[in-house]
């Protein structure tokens, strides 16, 4: 398959390896500055597909990437005014409870169902926001 | 606010939910904020990523204890992303909000069709090879 041979190059080519996720790096950078998120669905590839990590591995690396970045975004998110103090705490709150419950839940269902669903919320949501 | 508080808390808990599980909390809870309750995009950017940070280090201090965090490719990715991330979250406050949602929009159909189209051939490719195994050994 396409993926295994990406792998293969990527292990036999270091240095474009290297390359690449310094590249993959500043994707993700803009993307968590613009939108402020998602920057971990280009880390998390970068991490499995260039550098050749163990998913589980590549997931928990790309959140301890992202913490800073977020970290800085926030501060200039906030000081540009961006924060809602209406809804804004109650939805960050509502935010690290199902956090909590997810990081739970994850051993205990097949993630394959509901990475189905999650593509194709994210699809219709795509979609309606163009529309919108 | 122009929605029950309910439905804010609601929207909290399933991004919360998909981010607990490695699925990228983030690309569900904007696009529930800004397409289903109203909210501003950079708003709902802003809580995405004040709400992030708390628990990133509780899963950063568990992923540490179980030796799955590999600082030097985390530096990698983070020292060059820092870079670009402030200099686009300062741009983001210039640029308005409908024109930001706009983009994330694209970011987002162009992701999902992505993942989506890997799924349907891996679930093609296992499919395929069980109905080969199941067929008689004298028909191969």
């Amino acid at each position: 398959m396409i993926m295994e041979r990406i792998k293969e190059f990527f292990a036999s080519h270091k240095k474009t390896a290297t390359a690449a996720t310094v590249f993959a790096a500043l994707l993700t950078g803009v993307a968590n500055g613009l939108f402020g998120g998602g920057g971990g669905m280009l880390a998390v590839p970068a991490y499995t597909l260039i550098q050749g990590m163990e998913p589980k591995r590549a997931h928990a690396t790309a959140v301890a990437a992202i913490l800073p970045l977020s970290a800085v975004s926030a501060v200039i998110y906030i000081i540009g005014g961006n924060f809602n103090p209406d809804f804004g705490y109650y939805v960050c709150g509502a935010v690290i409870i199902g956090g909590i419950a997810g990081s739970v839940i994850l051993k205990k269902i097949s993630s394959s169902l509901l990475e189905f669903i999650f593509y194709g919320v994210m699809l219709a949501a795509g979609i309606r926001m163009l529309l919108k | 606010m122009t929605h029950s508080l309910v439905f804010y808390i609601l929207a909290g808990i399933a991004g919360g939910i998909m981010g607990g599980m490695g699925l990228g909390g983030g690309t569900l809870l904007i696009p529930l904020l800004t397409v289903f309750l109203d909210v501003n995009g950079k708003q709902a950017a802003a809580i995405n990523l004040i709400s992030f940070i708390p628990m990133s280090i509780f899963a950063c201090i568990v992923h540490a204890k179980n030796k799955l965090l590999d600082l030097k490719k985390a530096l990698l990715i983070a020292l060059p992303a820092a870079a670009t991330c402030a200099a686009s979250s300062l741009l983001a406050q210039k640029v308005s909000a409908d024109a930001l949602s706009k983009g994330f929009a694209v970011f987002l159909v162009c992701l999902a069709c992505l993942m989506l189209i890997s799924r349907v051939l891996k679930a093609w490719k296992s499919l395929m090879s069980k109905i080969y195994k199941m067929l008689p050994q004298r028909f191969l």
